[in-house]
């Protein structure tokens, strides 16, 4: 497999955008079957160039223009913004007030570094397969309150490339959705409060809501598999401490018992065997322990905002060079970042293509576009493009179900 | 006062007529005292009166705002004190009194005024609604039963009420309405047993469902009845919020008159302190100097920021915010270049270009109420948002002697954060009473400036009294400069690295 090298972006970045970025889908995903007026034209992109130079308020007219575009730039990263009340690149042109940001994905953000007062097996930008887990149990959470709380129906997850994921939540009304709406749809999927400041994050109430139980319920298909073996959080004097620290009740005395257990294995509520609390007490201090250590983390600030920028899908990142790819829900489980392809592996991936062609028959007179479907198709690229089209296609199908509404209704009169 | 006719309405009251008194218009609901203020005022009003009644609802408010900060609302104490200071104001603060017409049509008119002066920007709105929302909130719990019945059907919300219940087997619930049943099939969602439920859309409940007080399915939130309040403030904000922003459009017209917008500007001055954003580059300093700095003179909300960008050489956005603002308000961070490197990529990355105005060093109200730490943030008041068990610790590495440290415990218990670091303050600068209501990070670092120069530079510069300026007037300081040009070199290259540390990655 080729190793990724930042300095061969420049490189590499044309071949990617000209033969395997999925153009087609993405305008037909963005375009939201033209039910709006304009609204393609008045959806903001920006740019990361070379030298980290950075560029606003780009916007087209037709999905065919941003590729043009994009294969001329050549990008290091792309961004989408909101969708303005003018086009974007006429910012400067109409009175600031006036343009504003009208509608977006709700988007989240979830990023590993967000864990590290919880994760032992690395810190900041690292991640393993071990800690991966995290990113499983966030993205069942807040997908199932999704889906069925909110009752949303579109939701793209993507790997940022490095050491998190994204959504986005596409839905007509939710696109319209206000930034208020935005956070408290955030703080309804909060439940790991406090900064470095806090120690215990996580206090349930006598009567726990719905929402967490059941993201309680999904956390217990990992958490002996991923908190008391992988992690091993009761494994050293250190993290058990800490653990323990979260019944505001420490003890020597009690770890010094457990230590001559094999407490590595022992599921948590056996720290309190010893003390007299009630049962119900018991299991709520698990409860909160395991939340504490499992649940998602979002961070508002990205959310919250219609006019806050996201890495775009199928973008490359620049320090990696994974590109940033649809995870499919169905399989969540088996996601793997690291199986994720590079840009390096995929333009080679190409190469051998290419060598095996120039044996076979000559393809003249084919259409780039249909040239670039049948590429993508023979690399790594090809599963996740795949899951990025059902996504598409379910979106277009409850558009066509939308126009057809309206149509009756018209017919009514 | 509404702006469709709002032109009309404001050169009838400045014309300054001998005031005509027209029969009070009654509220459709009957109840005079307590309103969404739909319908602005039709009368005329004499320059003096507008002007009295404004500073007296800007009074109100301020008092509405001390005590959210101070206690807890709607506790006995609370609604006592605010009801004596409606009285003393008088305005209307009984719901039932009906020989209240003067009261009633000051809060009406006044509520009005500051509309006008408190719509002009985001900043600004945001203080006015909050105000407002309170005085609301104590003002409707006063109601009786009968006029809250009558005050719902007078600002028409009337939601549908569902009554719920769980099957105990597996994961089977049932809503019923109106003895008909909407949706057999789903996930448990309800724990609780044959309780009455308001079905309401997202957006009207937006505030109960960030803590979690709704049950929520499909997209509709199921309030339980006795957190209606909730519903009719957000109700009451968006429809104010939504009343400030037609007005501000409006603005420029009110704008040319020359008796008014001084009036008007002066009172939406009126409710912050002074303007810690105009301060200018003292003069250039390192990282050291700063970490001492810091120990003597900063807040410990600014003490924790400082220290864990030195321990982690990054903060998050948050922090650095927080922290930023405040190195530049004080001018021990270029100004110019934080403008131009931080908040330029804030405005890019978080989309607010235009809105430079944002940036101002934060309040400790603003600290304090909005965007609380999360996780691996340092930035927040530590009185509010640390463990008491860590504060405690923290107060004790700070040298803060036990009898000191338990005092600021019970400040913070009772939620009294500005006293608890007031306190702080006077035991750190070994004072009895720092005779100043604190009330910013940067003022309190440039009353520690003061306090500790003070005595130093009585004894320096006696013969120039005219120098005695605080270090926050609007000049920059040359001694200052001058001192640390000799070894400029090094000084800029640790300046440049703190800079560095704010920069957006
Ligand atoms: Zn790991």
């Amino acid at each position: 497999m080729a190793d990724y090298d930042s300095g061969s972006l420049p490189d590499l970045l044309p071949l990617y955008y000209r033969r395997l970025f999925p153009f087609g889908l993405y305008g037909r995903w963005l375009r939201y079957g033209d039910v709006t007026k304009n609204y393609f034209q008045r959806r903001e992109f920006s740019f990361t160039l070379r030298d980290d130079i950075y560029v606003r308020y780009q916007s087209f007219n037709t999905p065919q223009e941003l590729e043009k575009e994009i294969q001329k730039m050549c990008p290091y990263k792309i961004d989408i913004g909101a969708v303005y009340s003018h086009k974007p690149i006429q910012h400067n042109t109409v009175h600031m007030s006036a343009f504003q940001a009208q509608e977006k994905e709700l988007v989240f953000d979830i990023d590993m570094t967000d864990y590290d007062d919880v994760r032992r097996c690395c810190s900041s930008a690292d991640i393993c397969s071990k800690c991966w887990t995290l990113m499983t149990i966030a993205i069942r959470i807040i997908d199932r309150s999704l889906v069925e709380d909110f009752g949303i129906k579109h939701r793209l997850w993507v790997y940022s490339g490095r050491r998190g994921v994204h959504c986005w939540v596409c839905d007509d009304s939710v696109r319209k959705w206000s930034s208020t709406l935005r956070s408290a749809a955030v703080e309804y999927l909060t439940v790991v409060k406090g900064g470095g400041e806090t120690i215990k994050k996580v206090v349930l109430l006598e009567n726990i809501h719905p929402f967490i139980r059941k993201s309680i319920d999904v956390i217990k298909e990992y958490f002996e598999e991923y908190a008391l073996v992988g992690q091993d959080i009761l494994g050293s004097k250190e993290s058990y401490e800490k653990v323990l620290a979260l019944k505001n009740h420490d003890s020597l005395q009690r770890w010094n018992i457990l230590k001559k257990q094999k407490f590595s294995k022992t599921p948590v509520r056996s720290l309190f065997q010893f003390s007299n609390l009630t049962l119900q007490t018991k299991q709520r201090t698990e409860w909160e322990i395991m939340l504490q250590y499992c649940f998602p983390r979002l961070d508002i600030n990205v959310s919250k905002g219609i006019n806050h920028l996201l890495k775009s899908p199928f973008s490359v990142h620049p320090k990696t060079g994974r590109i940033s790819v649809p995870i499919d829900l169905k399989k969540v489980d088996e996601f793997d970042p690291f199986t994720v392809p590079t840009i390096s592996q995929l333009c080679h991936e190409l190469d051998t293509i290419k060598s095996d062609e120039v044996d076979g028959k000559e393809n003249g007179g084919e259409t780039e576009g249909s040239r670039r479907i049948r590429d993508y198709r023979k690399t790594s690229l090809a599963p996740y493009v795949k899951v990025f089209e059902q996504f598409v296609e379910e979106l277009e199908s409850s558009q066509r179900g939308e126009r057809l509404n309206v149509s009756d209704m018209q017919m009514d009169f | 006062l509404r702006f469709s006719a709002r032109k009309r309405h404001l050169i009838c009251m400045l014309r300054l007529k001998k005031q005509r008194r027209f029969t009070y218009p009654k509220c459709p609901s009957g109840i005079r005292s307590l309103q969404f203020y739909l319908t602005p005022p039709i009368e005329n009003i004499s320059l003096i009166e507008f002007e009295s009644f404004a500073v007296d609802r800007l009074k109100l408010l301020k008092v509405v705002e001390n005590l959210g900060v101070s206690m807890i609302k709607g506790t006995a104490l609370y609604n006592q004190k605010l009801e004596a200071e409606l009285k003393t104001l008088q305005f209307p603060y009984h719901a039932l009194l009906e020989n209240d017409y003067d009261r009633r049509r000051k809060d009406h008119i006044s509520h009005f005024i500051l509309r006008l002066a408190y719509c002009q920007t985001e900043e600004l709105r945001r203080w006015f609604i909050q105000q407002e929302l309170d005085l609301f909130r104590y003002r409707f719990t006063q109601l009786s039963e009968e006029l809250t019945k009558r005050f719902l059907a007078y600002v028409n919300l009337a939601y549908d009420s569902v009554s719920t219940w769980v099957s105990m087997r597996g994961h089977e619930r049932s809503l019923h309405k109106d003895g008909k049943n909407i949706k057999t099939s789903g996930p448990l969602l309800i724990t609780s047993i044959s309780t009455f439920h308001i079905q309401v859309p997202f957006s009207d409940s937006v505030d109960l469902v960030r803590v979690k007080r709704v049950y929520f399915y499909g997209g509709y939130a199921y309030v339980p009845q006795q957190d209606f309040l909730v519903i009719l403030l957000n109700n009451y904000r968006t429809r104010l919020s939504k009343a400030l922003a037609i007005t501000a459009r409006s603005l420029p017209i009110i704008q040319t008159d020359e008796r008014l917008q001084p009036l008007l500007s002066h009172l939406s001055h009126a409710y912050v302190g002074p303007d810690y954003s105009i301060e200018k580059n003292i003069g250039k300093i390192s990282l050291e100097q700063i970490d001492a700095l810091s120990v003597k003179s900063f807040p410990p909300c600014m003490r924790q920021l400082h220290k864990a960008l030195r321990e982690n050489h990054h903060l998050r956005h948050g922090g650095r915010m927080q922290y930023g603002l405040f190195l530049k308000g004080i001018g021990k961070l270029d100004a110019d270049k934080f403008d131009k490197g931080y908040a330029y990529n804030i405005r890019h990355s978080y989309g607010k270009e235009g809105k430079r105005t944002d940036y101002t060093p934060f309040s400790c109200m603003k600290i304090i109420m909005s965007n609380p730490p999360g996780q691996g943030d340092y930035h927040g008041c530590p009185f509010r948002h640390s463990d008491p068990e860590l504060l405690k610790q923290k107060l004790q590495s700070y040298k803060i002697p036990p009898t000191g440290i338990s005092q600021i415990l019970d400040l913070v218990k009772g939620m009294h954060y500005q006293v608890a670091c007031q306190k702080y303050f006077e035991l750190t600068h070994d004072v009895s009473d720092i005779g100043f209501s604190l009330n910013h990070p940067n003022q309190y670092f440039v009353e520690s400036q003061q306090l500790l120069g003070g005595v130093k530079e009585m004894k320096k510069e006696q013969r120039q009294p005219e120098n005695s300026q605080p270090k926050y007037s609007n000049q920059k300081s040359v001694t200052t400069n001058s001192t640390l040009s000799s070894s400029n070199a090094p000084e800029e290259m640790e300046l440049e690295g703190l800079e560095d540390y704010f920069a957006e990655d």
